[in-house]
C-alpha cells in the first residue's frame, strides 16, 4: 500500500522537455540571453538531452562584435562563469524568434520541412518546461522589438497543446517586468507558473560586469541559477524550495506562483521532474526462446523492387521551369465592404455638404 | 458508443459435452459487457459465442499426443481471420494438456479449453481465456488513458507505447573500452535471422525502420559498486534511472524521421568495471542483465570473460553472441509493446512463439488496443478542432483542410461500423486512415490564430485612426439633417 501511494504522489511522465526563449536582442540586453544560456545550462546537467531541448536565442551575444571577451557569455560578474561552454545548440537564432515561430512549436502546427531539432515532439507522458524571458509589461512580452505576444495567445497556445496532450505536466517560469500577468490566464490544467514579479513591478537585473559593460543576469534567475547549482539528478528537493528562492530581500520585486491548475500537491513535485530527466526504469525478467538454427528469412511482403535509373544531376533539378516560371496571379479580390462603405459614407457627405459643384475640380 | 464484436467458435470434442447445455448444439450465444472507462466513455464488448461439436477432421486433428501439435494440425480448420477465436473443449481426463493445466493457449487464434466443474465453471474459463486473448477490461482502459481519471489506472498501464504510424528501432553497441575489447557484432545478419520476423508480423500494425551504430568511449552515468563476495561489478535498481541520460546525449536520435524512436544498446564494460551485474530491488544479479525504461528502450550489460592469461595480448577480439542478445532485445520490444505473459493464472500454458516473437493472438490483442486509442484518439481531436474554430472565428478553413476532415470522420465511422461486426484487419486500417487525415488537418500549419483580437486592441487600434477622421464627417452630417429639418419647416416661398 505504500508504495502505491507513493507511486500515487510520482509524475507519471516518462520524458522531459524544456523550451527555452530569450526575446530580445541588442547589446544591451546581454543579460536575457545569458539568463537563458544558464537554464539551458542547468537542464543539460541534470540529464535533459539536446534532442529534448528547444533553445530560441534572439540575439547572438557570444559573436556579438562589442563583446569584450568572444564566444563567451558570463553569468557571475568577474566572470566566473561562462554558461556558453562548448556545446550550446541554439535551435532557432535572431530573427527566427518570433511570436510565429514560438506559438508553431507549442502547438506543433508546423510545416512539413521543419527538422527535427526545431520541433517539439513531446507527447501526452512528457513533462515539458518553458521558460521565457526578455521585456514585458502587464499582459505582454515583447518579441524582437516589434511585436508582442500576449497573455491570451499563451493561455490559448497551451490549451491547444493540452487538447491534443501534448504535455503531462507544463512548468512555465517567466522572468520579466509585471511577469505575474502573464500566467493570469491560464486555464488548462497541470500547469504550475513561476513569474519573477508581480503585476506592477519591474524586474531587476543583477550585477553589471565593468568589463563587459553590461548587466550580465537578472536577480530572479540569477538566485534560481545559485539554487539549481545545488541540486543534482538524484535529488530529493521540491518544489516548495523553488518558490522560496527570490525573497523581497534579495530580489526587490515580489515572485509570484500559480499552482491552482496543478493536480499534484507543489510539495511532492521533484526539482527533477522538470528540470532533469530522471528515467522510470523496470528490470527486464523475460526472454524470449529464439530458435537459433534457422537460416536467413524470406521476407512474407517482398519489398517492390522497381528497376530506377539514377537521375542525372540536370533532371533533378528543373532548371528550365524555374527559369521560366510566370509569377503566379495574384486572384484579385475587391475591396471589403467596411472600407467601400466608409469611402461612400465620406463622399456622399462632402458633396451633399459642399455642394456638386466641387466634383469638377476632382474630376 | 464503441462496440467491440469478437467472433468465437466454441468447439466441443466427444466427451467434454457438460450435461447441462441450454440446448442441444449446435446454437449460438451472445455475451456482452460493458466497460466503462469514465463517466461519459464506454465500450461495449460482445462475445459472439458459437458452440459446435467436432467434425470428423477436427477429432482426427486432435488425436495427436501434445497440445502442440494438436495446435498446428487444428489451424488449417479454423476460421483465420484476425479478431476471431476459436476454443476446443477437450475431455476433463484427455492427456492433451499436461497434468495441472486447464487451458492452453496456442500461437495462433485457438485454446484448448479443459471440461469439468460443470457448466459455470467452464463458462468463466472460456471468459477468462477469451479475455486474454483479445482485450480485457484494463487493457482498453490503458488504450484510453487519457480519459481515464487520474488515480485509477494502475502505473503499468501508462507504460506502454502509444499507437504510431510508424517506429524507428535502433541498436546501439557501446564500446567504452576499445583498448581492451575489440568488439565484433554482426548486427546485419542478426537483425535479418531474429529481428526481421518479428518486424514482419508487426508490420500490420506500423512501419518499422532499423538502424544500428557502434559508439565508443560512451560511459554509463554512474560508477558501479565492487562487491568483494562475488567479486564482481554490481549496478543497483536505484542507480539505474541514472544510466541513461548522459548516454542519450551521445545516441544521435534521427534526425531523419519523425516517428519515436525505440534504441535497444548493448554494453559491454570496461576491462577494470568487468564482470557487470545489475541488482534488482531485493540485491539479487538479474538473469538478463538487462533493463528497459517505458517509451524509450532497453540496455543490456553484455560481460565479456576475463582473458586466461593475465599476458593476452590486448585489444582481445570479442564476437558477441548475437542470439543471446536478441533473446533479451526481443523480450524488451515485446514489453515496450505491452505485452507482457506475466499477469495470467497459473493453470494457463502458453506456447512460446518462437522466432516470429508474438502469437497471433498477441497481435490481435494489441491491434483492439490501438484500434480503441485511434478511435479515440480522432474523436478529441476533430471535437477540439471545431471547439478551436468556433472560438476564433477569423480562421480561415482551407480546401484541403476540409477535405481532411471529412476523410477522417468517413475512416472512423467505417472503423466503428468494421469493429461492430467483427472485421479487426480492416476496421483498424480505417482507424489508421482516420488517425492520419485527423493529425493532417489538426496540425495544418495554417491553423495557426495569430489573429487574436481582443476588444482592448481593437479600440487601441482603430480609433485613432477614425475617431480624427469621424469627426468632421458626423458634424457634416449633424448639419445636413438640420438643414434638411430646417427647410422642411420653412414653408416653401411661392410667389
Amino acid at each position: 500500500f505504500q508504495d502505491q501511494a507513493e507511486q500515487f504522489f510520482r509524475s507519471g511522465h516518462t520524458n522531459n522537455w524544456a523550451v527555452l526563449v530569450c526575446t530580445s536582442r541588442f547589446w544591451f540586453n546581454y543579460r536575457h540571453v545569458a539568463n537563458t544560456l544558464s537554464v539551458y545550462r542547468s537542464v543539460k546537467r541534470l540529464g535533459i538531452p539536446d534532442s529534448h531541448i528547444v533553445l530560441m536565442l534572439a540575439d547572438d551575444m557570444a559573436c556579438n562584435p562589442r563583446n569584450p571577451k568572444p564566444a563567451t557569455v558570463f553569468s557571475h560578474k568577474n566572470m566566473e562563469l561562462n554558461v556558453y561552454g562548448d556545446d550550446v545548440e541554439v535551435d532557432y537564432r535572431s530573427y527566427e524568434v518570433t511570436v510565429e515561430n514560438f506559438l508553431r512549436v507549442l502547438t506543433g502546427r508546423i510545416p512539413p520541412s521543419t527538422p527535427r531539432s526545431k520541433r517539439l515532439l513531446s507527447d501526452d507522458r512528457s513533462n515539458i518546461l518553458i521558460y521565457m524571458t526578455g521585456h514585458g509589461g502587464n499582459g505582454f512580452l515583447k518579441f524582437q522589438d516589434s511585436e508582442e505576444i500576449t497573455n491570451v495567445e499563451l493561455a490559448d497556445a497551451f490549451e491547444q497543446m493540452w487538447q491534443k496532450r501534448r504535455y503531462n505536466e507544463l512548468l512555465f517560469i517567466i522572468d520579466t517586468c509585471q511577469g505575474a500577468s502573464m500566467y493570469e490566464r491560464f486555464y488548462s490544467p497541470n500547469i504550475m507558473a513561476l513569474a519573477s514579479s508581480q503585476v506592477g513591478e519591474d524586474s531587476l537585473s543583477h550585477q553589471p560586469d565593468l568589463g563587459i559593460g553590461v548587466h550580465l543576469m537578472d536577480r530572479y534567475t540569477f538566485y534560481v541559477l545559485e539554487f539549481l547549482e545545488e541540486i543534482h539528478p538524484a535529488s530529493q528537493t521540491n518544489m516548495n524550495d523553488l518558490f522560496q528562492v527570490c525573497p523581497k530581500s534579495l530580489c526587490v520585486s515580489t515572485p509570484g506562483h500559480r499552482t491552482d491548475l496543478f493536480q499534484r500537491d507543489p510539495q511532492n513535485v521533484l526539482i527533477t521532474d522538470f528540470f532533469g530527466s530522471v528515467r522510470k526504469v523496470e528490470i527486464t525478467a523475460e526472454t524470449v526462446s529464439l530458435d537459433r538454427g534457422l537460416a536467413g528469412f524470406e521476407s512474407k511482403f517482398p519489398e517492390d523492387e522497381l528497376a530506377t535509373e539514377p537521375l542525372k544531376y540536370a533532371e533533378q533539378l528543373p532548371v528550365a521551369q524555374i527559369i521560366h516560371q510566370k509569377p503566379k496571379q495574384k486572384d484579385w479580390h475587391p475591396p471589403g465592404g467596411f472600407i467601400l462603405g466608409l469611402w461612400a459614407l465620406i463622399i456622399m457627405v462632402f458633396f451633399k455638404t459642399y455642394g456638386i459643384k466641387h466634383m469638377k475640380h476632382v474630376f | 458508443q464503441v462496440q467491440l464484436v469478437v467472433p468465437v467458435a466454441v468447439v466441443f470434442s466427444p466427451g467434454s459435452v457438460p450435461g447441462d447445455l441450454p440446448s442441444p448444439l449446435p446454437f449460438r450465444d451472445v455475451q456482452e459487457m460493458e466497460i466503462s472507462v469514465n463517466l461519459r466513455t464506454s465500450v461495449t464488448s460482445r462475445y459472439e459465442m458459437a458452440y459446435q461439436g467436432t467434425t470428423a477432421q477436427e477429432e482426427a486433428a486432435m488425436a495427436v499426443t501434445t497440445a502442440r501439435e494438436a495446435d498446428a494440425a487444428l489451424r488449417p480448420l479454423q476460421d483465420v481471420s484476425m479478431g476471431s477465436l476459436t476454443m476446443y473443449v477437450v475431455p476433463e481426463n484427455s492427456s492433451l494438456l499436461p497434468q495441472g493445466t486447464s487451458v492452453y493457449v496456442g500461437r495462433h487464434r485457438s485454446a484448448l479449453v479443459r471440461a469439468g466443474g460443470g457448466l459455470a465453471a467452464l463458462h468463466a474459463r472460456l471468459r477468462q481465456v477469451t479475455q486474454v486473448m483479445s482485450f480485457t477490461a484494463t487493457s482498453i482502459a490503458a488504450a484510453l488513458s487519457d480519459r481515464v481519471p487520474d488515480g485509477r489506472l494502475s502505473p503499468d498501464a501508462r507504460r506502454s507505447l502509444k499507437s504510431s504510424l510508424g517506429y524507428e528501432i535502433t541498436f546501439s553497441l557501446l564500446n567504452p573500452d576499445p583498448k581492451s575489447h575489440a568488439v565484433d557484432w554482426d548486427i546485419e545478419g542478426a537483425v535479418n535471422r531474429y529481428v526481421k520476423p518479428v518486424l514482419d508480423k508487426l508490420s500490420l500494425v506500423a512501419n518499422f525502420s532499423v538502424d544500428s551504430q557502434i559508439l565508443y568511449y560512451a560511459v554509463l552515468g554512474v560508477t558501479p559498486r565492487y562487491d568483494k563476495e562475488s567479486s564482481s561489478f554490481l549496478l543497483s535498481a536505484h542507480s539505474l534511472p541514472h544510466v541513461i541520460n548522459p548516454v542519450e546525449a551521445r545516441l544521435g536520435s534521427s534526425a531523419a524521421s519523425l516517428y519515436p524512436v525505440l534504441n535497444f544498446l548493448l554494453y559491454v564494460p570496461e576491462r577494470s568495471h568487468s564482470p557487470l551485474y545489475i541488482q534488482d530491488k531485493d540485491g539479487a544479479p538479474v538473469s538478463t542483465n538487462a533493463f528497459h525504461s517505458p517509451r524509450w528502450g532497453g540496455i543490456m550489460v553484455y560481460n565479456v570473460e576475463a582473458p586466461a592469461s593475465p599476458q593476452a595480448s590486448l585489444p582481445l577480439q570479442v564476437d558477441v553472441d548475437m542470439a543471446r542478445v536478441m533473446e533479451v532485445f526481443l523480450a524488451q520490444l515485446r514489453l515496450l509493446f505491452g505485452l507482457s505473459r506475466e499477469e495470467l493464472p497459473p493453470e494457463f500454458l502458453l506456447e512460446s512463439p518462437g522466432n516470429e516473437g508474438l502469437a497471433d493472438w498477441e497481435l490481435d490483442h494489441l491491434l483492439w488496443a490501438h484500434t480503441v486509442e485511434n478511435i479515440a484518439t480522432v474523436s478529441t481531436t476533430l471535437t477540439s478542432l471545431a471547439q478551436l474554430l468556433d472560438k476564433i472565428g477569423n480562421i480561415v478553413i482551407k480546401d484541403d483542410v476540409a477535405s481532411e476532415v471529412y476523410r477522417a470522420v468517413a475512416s472512423v465511422q467505417s472503423a466503428m461500423a468494421k469493429l461492430a461486426v467483427g472485421h479487426l484487419h480492416s476496421a483498424f486500417q480505417a482507424s489508421k486512415e482516420a488517425v492520419t487525415s485527423s493529425e493532417r488537418a489538426f496540425f495544418d500549419p495554417s491553423l495557426l490564430h495569430l489573429l487574436y483580437f481582443p476588444d482592448d486592441q481593437k479600440f487601441a487600434i482603430y480609433i485613432p485612426l477614425f475617431l480624427p477622421m469621424a469627426v468632421p464627417i458626423l458634424l457634416s452630417l449633424a448639419k445636413i439633417v438640420r438643414e434638411t429639418r430646417q427647410r422642411k419647416k420653412e414653408p416653401t416661398k411661392m410667389d
